[in-house]
């Protein structure tokens, strides 16, 4: 700037603010700090959980100043969008600074700026200066994209140079973290990200919205028409799958299993397998037993006799003592107002031929002894316990918990990603090179020199240079 | 011979050339550098055969995965990387110095992996977040990114010690100095070694004082004995540029790692991005080396300021990978 006149226009003020590269460091080192403070405190936790964990003031504290929700917190936000501009900015500027030599019409070579660069590399060769030019103009232009001869006072120059283009890619790459940026924006304005959680056989169309108190609808109902999960020998999960259907307007418009990292997409609403829990166990209708095994207690001779039986099954109890059917399998029996758990009930046909309702709680094999006490008609001469009832285990039941969400964004930031890609390779690893082959005729022989430049890495331009020095030597030696 | 076993020795072939060019650098014997060179090579070919083998048997055991699904397999990896860059930095810049600062980190990688209680060696089928093709792109991009931050720290170290100390010393670099050093060795001890962080910060004291004993003493040798350990250095001009192309690289892949991360995240939970703590810490890291690109490209930064800022980037990347388990998140898989 030098001697220009510093602006009192506002607006060319703030344009020198964002274009500096200063702000940059400031805001990347600024993101990077406040970034550590929202991985030291849990986010978007519930107002319980901070305030068992930090107490009412430092919570007040925290909240007041968005650590809670750090990433979404206005001041957060506000550096985000700083530093989209200062990137805009700043290549706004540049770019309308270099577009001219990016893309000039035609390259300009200077050869006495040329003249003076290091590395050099000479050597003479025995030849006309004309041979030489076309023979070199021949090799130059198959390294070199462009190249172009002139005619100098003692003879000729050859300049060559290859990816002037290059040059942009520090702007492809700022160009994809504003699509980044942009993609954020459009996912958060226009698109939701909820949840579901569904029992197989059950449908939502219903979607709780995560991190916000509200639900949403949706135009479709997701059906889970089965879920499985699966585990290894050691106990970790294999796979959850979800059988899900997509029902519009009381049709299925579409099935398809999805398990995590393999999501069902349908009208720009994708559907991810995200979490599963077990289901509330349903004790009232556990099964009823396959098998069970029934103690028989005879009094005159203190037998005991054990029989299988299964629900609905009359035994014959031995010594002629009568006859006994399974009734039924009790999840609970209340008993004088206490609970003795599973109990099997049953018909006890007497030798004399009374039939008797008796209670068999599976955790107390002797309650049967109080049985004559508390019913005169019983007779005394059996007594009943269940040794062992024998069930298939209930299957444990999952829920599927299915993350519902839609990002239009999203095509957007992956756009970014390749473009960050391609620039940062192209910045980093290509470079705009030019070389200049510099005949100097002198009596019957030429002096060559060669020299070349870089705009990055100038290490490795040395070796560049020494190479094409040496294969211009090496053709003129064939010949 | 099974592929964990294999690898058991690789970490002592490691330590034997990483040995062997220390030899190199402090008796100035060329023969050991060359037979260190060998063994290198001999270690990497072990470390290829290990990572191969794993793969086959984890195949024969029915749950066929690529070895990258847990810590003890990434650290292989990781070694694996910083030793094949090494070499092919060895081969062009015929210097065989940076060795002794870059093999060892080597070998520390592989002792942790194997020594450390808590870090199965075994094969374990994969969980099914982990069932996808992005995690070998995830995983490879990411380790190639952090080994060559791994080479940019070590080539930065050297670049430190040949430049000496200044005659004008900056300000804020003489500040951030001890305490870059004393987090380093406070996160280093309680990342890996101990289970508190007051025990850390009490085992980071003496690390931090042993440290500054050494330098002290490097300060106060005889001015000849101090070059002769430096001049077979590179150049100084050298060690930065090659610093600032292995950060060039390793800002390349970790955004491509950050990337398929992404994209990977997105199709298995619906979120390119969730600010989980490994994420963000990603993204420090990458934007600490963003910062190290600017100042360097546009505001002038060289030597000294570069360098410091490298280490800096490098504490996020051990931060990134080993600290972030002490936090809670979804990476929880790359835990021990």
């Amino acid at each position: 700037m030098g001697n220009q006149a510093i602006s009192t226009d506002p607006f060319e003020k703030i344009w020198r603010f964002f274009s500096s590269v200063r702000l940059t460091i400031v805001l990347l080192l600024s993101l990077a700090a406040t970034s550590i403070i929202g991985t030291l405190i849990p986010q978007n936790e519930s107002p319980q959980a901070y305030l068992q964990a930090f107490g009412a003031s430092l919570y007040r504290f925290f909240d007041l100043l968005g650590f809670l929700d750090l990433y979404h917190s206005w001041w957060f936000q506000t550096l985000m969008l700083l530093l989209a501009l200062n990137v805009l900015i700043c290549s706004i500027n540049r770019l309308s600074a270099t577009w001219r030599i990016i893309f000039p019409e035609r390259p300009k070579f200077n050869l006495s700026r040329f003249r003076q660069l290091e590395p050099k590399e000479e050597f003479t060769q025995n030849s006309s200066g004309e041979d030489l030019q076309k023979r070199y103009q021949a090799i130059i232009s198959r390294i070199f994209r462009y190249c172009r001869v002139e005619k100098t006072d003692n003879g000729y120059v050859i300049f060559g140079e290859k990816g002037r283009w290059t040059r942009i890619g520090v702007y492809i790459v700022h160009l994809s973290v504003i699509c980044m940026l942009v993609g954020g924006v459009i996912g958060s304005r226009f698109g939701f990200e909820g949840y579901v959680n569904l029992a197989p056989g059950e449908a939502a169309q219903q979607i709780q919205l995560r991190n916000r108190n509200q639900t949403l609808a949706l135009d479709f109902a997701i059906r889970c028409d089965d879920f499985k999960v699966s585990f290894y020998p050691n106990g970790a999960p294999q796979e959850f799958r979800s059988s899900l259907s997509i029902i519009e307007q009381g049709n299925v418009v579409k099935s398809q299993d999805i398990i995590v990292n393999d999501p069902l997409h349908y009208k720009g609403i994708s559907i991810f397998q995200a979490s599963y829990g077990p289901l509330p166990s349903r004790k009232q209708d556990a099964q009823n037993p396959d098998e069970l095994t029934l103690v028989f207690t005879s009094k005159s001779t203190g037998m005991n006799y054990q029989k299988k039986a299964a629900i609905g099954q009359t035994i014959k109890i031995p010594e002629d003592l009568g006859k006994f059917t399974v009734d039924e399998f009790r999840n609970s029996y209340i008993f004088r107002g206490q609970d003795l758990g599973a109990t099997i009930v049953g018909t006890l046909h007497q030798s004399d031929g009374a039939a008797l309702e008796i209670v068999l709680p599976i955790q107390f094999p002797s309650f049967d002894k109080m049985g004559p006490i508390f019913n005169k008609a019983r007779k005394d001469d059996v007594l009943i316990s269940v040794s062992g009832i024998k069930a298939q285990p209930a299957e444990e039941r999952y829920f599927t918990g299915l993350q519902v969400s839609r990002d239009p964004g999203v095509w957007v930031v992956y756009t970014g990603f390749i473009l960050i890609i391609v620039g940062c390779y192209v910045t980093f690893f290509m470079s705009h090179r030019q070389v200049c082959v510099d005949i100097i005729e002198s009596g019957r022989n030429c002096r060559i020199v060669v020299t070349g430049t870089v705009n990055k890495n100038k290490l490795g331009n040395e070796r560049k240079v020494k190479k094409i020095a040496d294969r211009l030597t090496n053709d003129s030696s064939q010949t | 011979m099974s592929g964990s076993f294999i690898l058991s020795v690789v970490t002592f072939i490691y330590g034997l050339a990483g040995f062997l060019y220390v030899c190199t650098w402090i008796f100035r014997k060329q023969v050991f550098g060359k037979v260190a060179t060998w063994i290198a090579l001999v270690g990497l070919i072990g470390n290829t055969a290990g990572i191969l083998l794993r793969w086959i048997e984890s195949y024969q055991l029915g749950i066929g995965h690529a070895p990258f699904s847990n810590l003890y397999e990434s650290l292989v990896f990781f070694a694996w990387v910083i030793v094949l860059i090494y070499l092919i930095i060895e081969r062009k810049i015929e210097n065989r110095i940076i060795g002794a600062f870059t093999i060892p980190i080597a070998c520390l990688v592989m002792a942790y992996a194997s020594l450390k209680p808590g870090i199965t060696s075994t094969i374990q089928p994969l969980i099914p977040a982990l069932k996808s093709n992005w995690l070998i792109a995830h995983v490879i991009t990411c380790f190639i990114g952090y080994a060559s931050f791994a080479l940019a720290f070590g080539v930065s170290a050297m670049y430190l010690m040949k430049k000496g100390r200044d005659d004008q010393p900056i300000v804020w670099v003489e500040i951030v100095k001890p305490l870059i050093l004393f987090i380093f060795a406070t996160l280093f001890s309680r990342v890996l070694f101990v289970h508190s962080w007051v025990f850390a910060v009490i085992v980071a004291i003496p690390i931090c004082l042993a440290f500054f004993g050494i330098v002290f003493f490097a300060r106060n040798l005889p001015a000849q004995s101090k070059a002769r350990l430096l001049d077979r250095f590179p150049e100084t001009r050298i060690l930065d540029e090659l610093g600032y192309q292995l950060i060039l690289l390793g800002f390349l892949f970790l955004s491509v790692g950050i990337i398929t991360g992404a994209v990977w995240a997105n199709s298995a939970w619906g979120r390119y991005w969730g600010w989980d703590p490994k994420e963000t810490w990603s993204l420090i890291t990458w934007f600490v080396y963003a910062t190290l690109l600017h100042a360097r490209l546009m505001r002038g930064w060289h030597g000294k300021r570069i360098a410091f800022l490298s280490m800096l980037g490098f504490a996020a990347v051990l931060f990134t990978y080993f600290g972030v388990n002490l936090l809670p998140g979804l990476h929880s898989y790359g835990a021990m």
